[in-house]
């Protein structure tokens, strides 16, 4: 925890505790008494009670939260898209983190759930939802189970049901568990889940805050970004901006795998770079080896080619942009040097194949060739146009998907490619 | 009036509403946009990606709102990061949508290699090759060589059943889901559907029987290429082996314009045949769908059971004889006859041969009754609906009242349009004694008992559901015949018409009255004279000689077969040996409407002309010209060409007017614009060069009358109360010599009883019992449905049991 210490770098700001992974700090917070007794529920209860739903979009707003869920859209600003003529509003959380490389969400539901749900029910009061859903990736029923058992624990504390807190706002939660596809994730796909169909994503526009679940204005908020409302309700915009950058204010979860000692989800402000991350937290790359690339976002990551550049640069949605890549989910796995491209690719492709829901003609018929000769490649039978070809195929995907699952599965093919041909040598 | 958009699309100036997609406004302009996902007829889903343009918007000034002008004066245009799919943007003002650059060239070549990877490239021996999108497409677009490995292309099964009309080859699929959306959205029957992901996607039937759809060939005229194929033409034919005639469908009174795609060929001994139905765009009839009963019923046309000789009776014996000997045989019979000639037709003569027929009869100072087992189409003739009428403009404001009639069953391209209507914002009030699944599109569905529809409809009239079809800007009224006969329809045509007539919708486009009749000319028979005998029995007993064509009253009617038996002289056209032929003293083989040309009229009143598919292949003749050859032999003049004997059925006829088979060959351009030439665009369905047909002129000036309400059967202790009901793959005479194809789904005969009933009885599902019925037993299997109300035994017509109207059963 001493690392958190010196990283949060505003000397206004000297927090020496977490603000999202808070189960670290305090034992058993997933109990709604210690919950509660370490503040829980104080800015569902300030929102509900003291604030109109307008005033806590504003303040969302103002703090420059971004979601967190890929994107990094302004999170505010989502919000203010639901049309206040159409009724009811429906909120959903994204749960399916199904990102390789991806396992943050399933850290603060399973060990801090209540801190979540209060974000979840912030949210809904916001755009005032009756009803919100968590959507949660078919694997993790253990996790269903877990909240669905918060939320009886809820409900039973009159924290969610009818007129809470004495309003007239009532609420109710439902966890709803897809069946295991990494296209769930991508929000259209989500709701089409969600009711009951056949998980592909739908055409846009319209855009779910106009019409999303059952045609309704709709929110989806990433697990990570909605845990993040409650210490911005209770400690303000103001502060929450003291973490982070400008542009990229707060803290973020980075969850690292890959070729490094200690693997794991670290709470850093945003702007932290990649050396601290790997080398600083991470312990380095086992045997002392150089490192090769980072993949920041998971699977659907464009390469960055590892250089003291790269390693110094702060991992905030600009910065990461310079270097050609996405901060996206933040899911950092580190390449060292006996990774081969070719073998990587292989394992993204034989991913994206699987996951294709086959919706659209490029992603479904591209990632399933782009796979085959990743395949190929690998086993040693590669032929010497191959790279060529898969790059070729790669470039005929892009553009042309429904959505943008099919555009992830050739960013590291297309960066791998171009950074390390090296490793393509026939 | 929607707001018009103007935009260029390569270098043409397009002007269309707003809202309309890229690909139909290319369309418009003359320009084929590819597609295999899209359909015009139903929503966009921008799945296969074919259809990528190049779209550029003006720029706007943030400051300002108004667009940004280059140095000459043009407005600035600014092309998108990435190629949009042209089917699912919408137009908008000043866009210029470019389709016919290098880049787009390209990215359509990338879409179709895709599509190509796992293709088996089997057109040599696919139904579609030579009609098909995707072989189309890949001459424009295809790559001549593959980079793809053909050792790794995915194998499937090429024959799997989704049931046993359609028949789904997996490696051709390309996964674009027109039919999941057809089946769902169009047909309002969602049994099939996607399975898997990814690269396993494939489509499944979700009903057991598999494919559980009245409308499931239309899957294969949308599908865009030879994944779905009919059980009936699979490996039939090549499409360009055969010819194109444009024809009527004759299953029932919607009309559904069709084509008859016909073959040389040897099975055929050498001779043409028939080897498919295909639909005919018509907007105003049946779009560009078919039920299945319309596509695959046909075989009975070329039924190798048909007559081929006339015949005459000797010495008890049907014995072949030549055209003259049967023709002297009548006209004697019908110079030493008492008093003239009593004609019998059935709704599937063509005008032409009622026309004719009527004129001998006239002549020999003779009757015309119409064989029906439905009344009140004397009041289509007075308050049908009038020209300029189409299902497909009702919407918000109107409203259709349908009147004991299953629709689904009886006439499913109605239901169709009905649905639709609906959804647009029809207001749809069913009456019905049973459900139907036409309640699932009312705004009111009401129930009454079998036997009390008149009580039922004067309170439907005097409640909520009479308020809302008064008021209806336009207003039509479908009538059947569910649980009625003769009588009892004319009485609910007669309530109907009253409705119409103090309401003010009568003598306008889109408002009047329908009869569900089951034949396709029964409105034509109706509209040129033909009624109902008072008493058949006592008419066909009195008569001298009697002339019955295109129907089977002794098949139908035991009563009758017996009062036939005994006729003085009986003469019968008809295509097939039917019960009443057998007991004729001549009998003549009719031609089928498929080998000779004519015209029907809808129940829409819609005039239509088919015309001859094949040669006439037997030594038959059409009833019009039996009737002009005996007229000659009579020493009358009674013209024989069917052109011309329709110019004087339309010189006699008040409400025909006007008619020619050249006016009823007229078209005019329809939405969407069909061709041969993109198949892609909306499938295989042919565009209609041969005429959309006309609606017939209201004549006269109807007023109201008093229903006479038939008098219900006495109770009999402990019996159900029979109620005879239509049901769609019925045995009527058309369909009786069918082929296999539609053999697992046709009726035969049954009684459905409510499960109360069947218990009681100690009935079980599939029980064979006898029921007695009209003093007589009659052996039928038992079917149990809870739709069924308790006490009525519903009885499908057209089996050979004797139910006309209500009447007491025991079991």
């Amino acid at each position: 925890m001493s690392d958190m210490a010196m990283l949060n770098s505003g000397a206004e700001n000297p927090v020496d505790e977490m603000v999202l992974l808070r189960h670290r700090n305090i034992p058993d917070i997933d109990q709604l008494s210690v919950y509660l007794s370490n503040g829980g529920f104080a800015a569902f209860e300030k929102a509900v009670r003291e604030w109109a739903p307008a005033k806590v979009t504003e303040e969302v707003k103002a703090s420059g939260l971004r979601g967190r869920g890929g994107a990094g859209f302004p999170t505010g600003m989502k919000w203010s898209f639901l049309p206040d003529k159409i009724w009811p509003h429906y909120v959903v959380a994204n749960a399916d983190e199904s990102e390789p490389g991806t396992f943050k969400d399933r850290e603060i539901m399973e060990k801090n759930p209540y801190q979540f749900l209060e974000g979840l029910m912030i949210a809904a009061y916001a755009v005032q939802a009756g009803t919100a859903y968590i959507y949660l990736r078919g694997e993790f029923w253990p996790v269903a189970q877990k909240l669905d058992a918060c939320i009886a624990e809820l409900e039973r504390a009159g924290l969610l049901g009818s007129n809470l807190l004495g309003s007239s706002y009532s609420l109710r939660l439902y966890t709803h568990l897809g069946a295991g596809a990494y296209v769930c994730g991508e929000e259209s796909a989500l709701l089409e889940s969600l009711e009951g169909k056949m998980g592909q994503p739908r055409l846009r526009p319209p855009f779910p805050a106009v019409a999303g679940l059952y045609n309704k204005p709709t929110l989806i908020n990433n697990v990570e970004t909605l845990t993040n409302l409650p210490p911005i309700i209770k400690n303000g915009a103001a502060w929450y901006r003291g973490f982070g950058t400008e542009k990229s204010p707060g803290v973020k979860i980075f969850s690292l795998s890959g070729r490094v000692k200690r693997p794991g989800n670290y709470e850093l402000p945003l702007g932290a770079t990649f050396r601290h991350l790997i080398y600083d937290l991470g312990g380095g790359i086992p045997g002392g080896r150089p490192i090769k690339a980072i993949m920041p976002a998971g699977a659907s990551s464009s390469l960055i080619k590892a250089s003291d550049v790269a390693l110094d640069t702060a991992m905030d949605y600009e910065a990461v942009a310079t270097l050609g890549s996405t901060l996206g989910s933040a899911s950092v796995i580190v390449l060292d040097d006996t990774v081969n491209m070719k073998w990587l690719l292989q394992k993204t492709l034989a991913f994206f194949r699987h996951e294709s829901c086959g919706k659209c003609t490029p992603c479904r018929e591209g990632t399933y060739w782009m796979s085959l000769i990743a395949d190929r490649m690998a086993s040693g039978k590669g032929r010497s146009d191959d790279a060529a070809l898969l790059g070729s195929v790669a470039g005929q995907i892009k553009g042309k998907c429904l959505c943008p699952l099919g555009e992830f599965s050739l960013t590291a093919v297309q960066t791998a490619l171009s950074l390390f041909p090296e490793d393509f040598a026939a | 009036m929607p707001k018009l958009v103007n935009l260029t699309i390569n270098h043409t100036r397009v002007t269309v509403p707003e809202g309309t997609l890229i690909v139909d406004a290319a369309k418009e302009a003359g320009i084929n946009i590819p597609v295999f996902c899209y359909h015009p007829k139903m929503e966009p889903v921008g799945m296969c990606r074919m259809c990528l343009v190049d779209v550029a918007r003006p720029v706007i000034d943030r400051a300002t709102g108004q667009p940004v002008l280059e140095a000459d004066g043009a407005p600035k245009l600014s092309f998108g990061p990435k190629l949009e799919t042209a089917c699912t943007t919408p137009v908008s003002e000043g866009m210029l949508v470019v389709e016919d650059s290098p880049k787009v060239t390209a990215a359509r070549k990338d879409i179709l290699e895709f599509l190509l990877t796992s293709h088996p490239l089997d057109c040599p021996i696919c139904d579609k090759g030579g009609e098909c999108p995707l072989q189309n497409l890949t001459l424009g677009y295809g790559p001549t060589e593959s980079r793809f490995d053909f050792a790794d292309k995915l194998h499937h099964a090429k024959r799997v059943p989704l049931g046993e009309l359609i028949f789904l080859d997996r490696e051709r699929c390309i996964q674009c889901g027109r039919c999941v959306r057809f089946q769902e959205k169009i047909a309002g029957d969602p049994v099939i559907g996607f399975y898997q992901r990814g690269r396993k996607l494939e489509i499944q039937t979700q009903t057991q029987p598999g494919f559980d759809s009245i409308f499931s060939g239309n899957t294969s005229d949308i599908c865009p290429v030879g994944a779905l194929t009919t059980a009936d033409f699979r490996f039939g034919a090549r499409p360009w082996e055969m010819e194109a005639h444009p024809s009527i469908c004759a299953q029932c009174a919607v009309g559904c314009n069709i084509v008859f795609n016909t073959k040389r060929e040897a099975r055929s001994e050498g001779g043409m045949a028939i080897k498919r139905v295909m639909p005919r765009q018509n907007e105003a009839v049946n779009e560009i769908w078919l039920c299945d009963k319309g596509r695959f019923g046909y075989h009975y046309l070329q039924s190798g059971e048909r007559l081929t000789r006339p015949m005459i009776r000797q010495n008890g014996e049907l014995v072949p004889v030549s055209w003259e000997t049967a023709t002297d045989t009548i006209v004697e019979r019908l110079k030493t006859g008492r008093s003239g000639l009593t004609v019998l037709a059935g709704g599937r003569l063509a005008n032409e041969d009622l026309f004719n027929l009527k004129r001998l009869a006239d002549a020999e100072h003779g009757k015309t009754l119409f064989y029906t087992h439905m009344g009140g189409g004397d009041l289509t003739g007075q308050v049908g609906l009038a020209p300029g009428s189409n299902l497909a403009t009702l919407g918000k404001g109107d409203a259709v009242l349908v009147v004991a009639s299953d629709l689904h069953e009886e006439a499913p391209i109605w239901w169709l349009r009905l649905k639709q209507a609906a959804a647009r914002g029809a207001s749809l009030v069913v009456l019905n004694p049973r459900a139907t699944r036409l309640d699932d599109f009312a705004a009111i569905s009401q129930r009454y008992h079998y036997g009390r529809v008149m009580d039922a409809l004067a309170a439907l009239f005097a409640g909520e559901a009479g308020q809302v079809l008064s008021q209806a800007a336009n207003l039509v009224i479908f009538f059947g015949s569910e649980g009625l006969g003769v009588d009892g329809s004319q009485a609910v045509a007669q309530a109907c018409a009253n409705l119409l007539i103090r309401t003010g919708h009568t003598g306008r486009p889109n408002n009047g009255l329908v009869g569900v009749w089951s034949e396709p000319n029964a409105q034509g028979a109706w509209e040129l004279g033909y009624r109902p005998a008072k008493n058949l029995t006592a008419e066909l007993a009195e008569a001298h000689v009697t002339l019955v064509a295109g129907a089977d009253p002794a098949g139908d009617d035991p009563a009758l077969a017996e009062t036939l038996q005994q006729s003085e002289f009986l003469v019968v056209a008809d295509l097939f040996m039917t019960e009443t032929a057998k007991r004729a003293n001549v009998v003549l083989p009719a031609l089928p409407y498929s080998e000779r040309e004519g015209s029907f009229t809808s129940g829409e009143r819609r005039v239509q002309r088919f015309t001859a598919a094949l040669p006439p292949r037997e030594k038959a003749h059409t009833e019009a010209m039996i009737a002009a050859r005996v007229a000659a032999r009579l020493g009358l003049k009674i013209e024989e060409s069917l052109p011309v004997v329709f110019e004087k059925l339309a010189a006699e006829t008040p409400a025909f007017t006007g008619l020619s088979f050249d006016r009823l060959a007229e078209t005019h351009p329809q939405k969407p614009l069909l061709s041969r030439e993109d198949l892609y665009y909306s499938g295989t369905a042919y565009e209609n060069t041969a005429g959309l047909g006309c609606t017939l002129a209201l004549t006269g000036s109807p007023a109201e009358a008093e229903p006479v309400t038939p008098e219900l059967p006495a109770p009999v202790e402990n019996a159900l109360l029979a109620v005879p009901i239509t049901r769609l793959y019925d045995r009527s005479s058309t369909l009786v010599h069918s082929s296999s194809i539609l053999g697992q789904r046709m009726i035969g005969a049954e009684v459905w009883l409510n499960p109360q009933d069947a218990a009681e009885r100690g009935l079980s599902a599939g029980a064979e019992i006898e029921i007695h019925l009209k003093s007589a037993n009659w052996p039928v299997k038992v079917v149990i449905n809870a739709d069924v109300p308790a006490g009525a035994a519903l009885l499908p017509r057209s089996v050979g049991i004797p139910a006309f109207e209500l009447a007491a059963l025991e079991i």
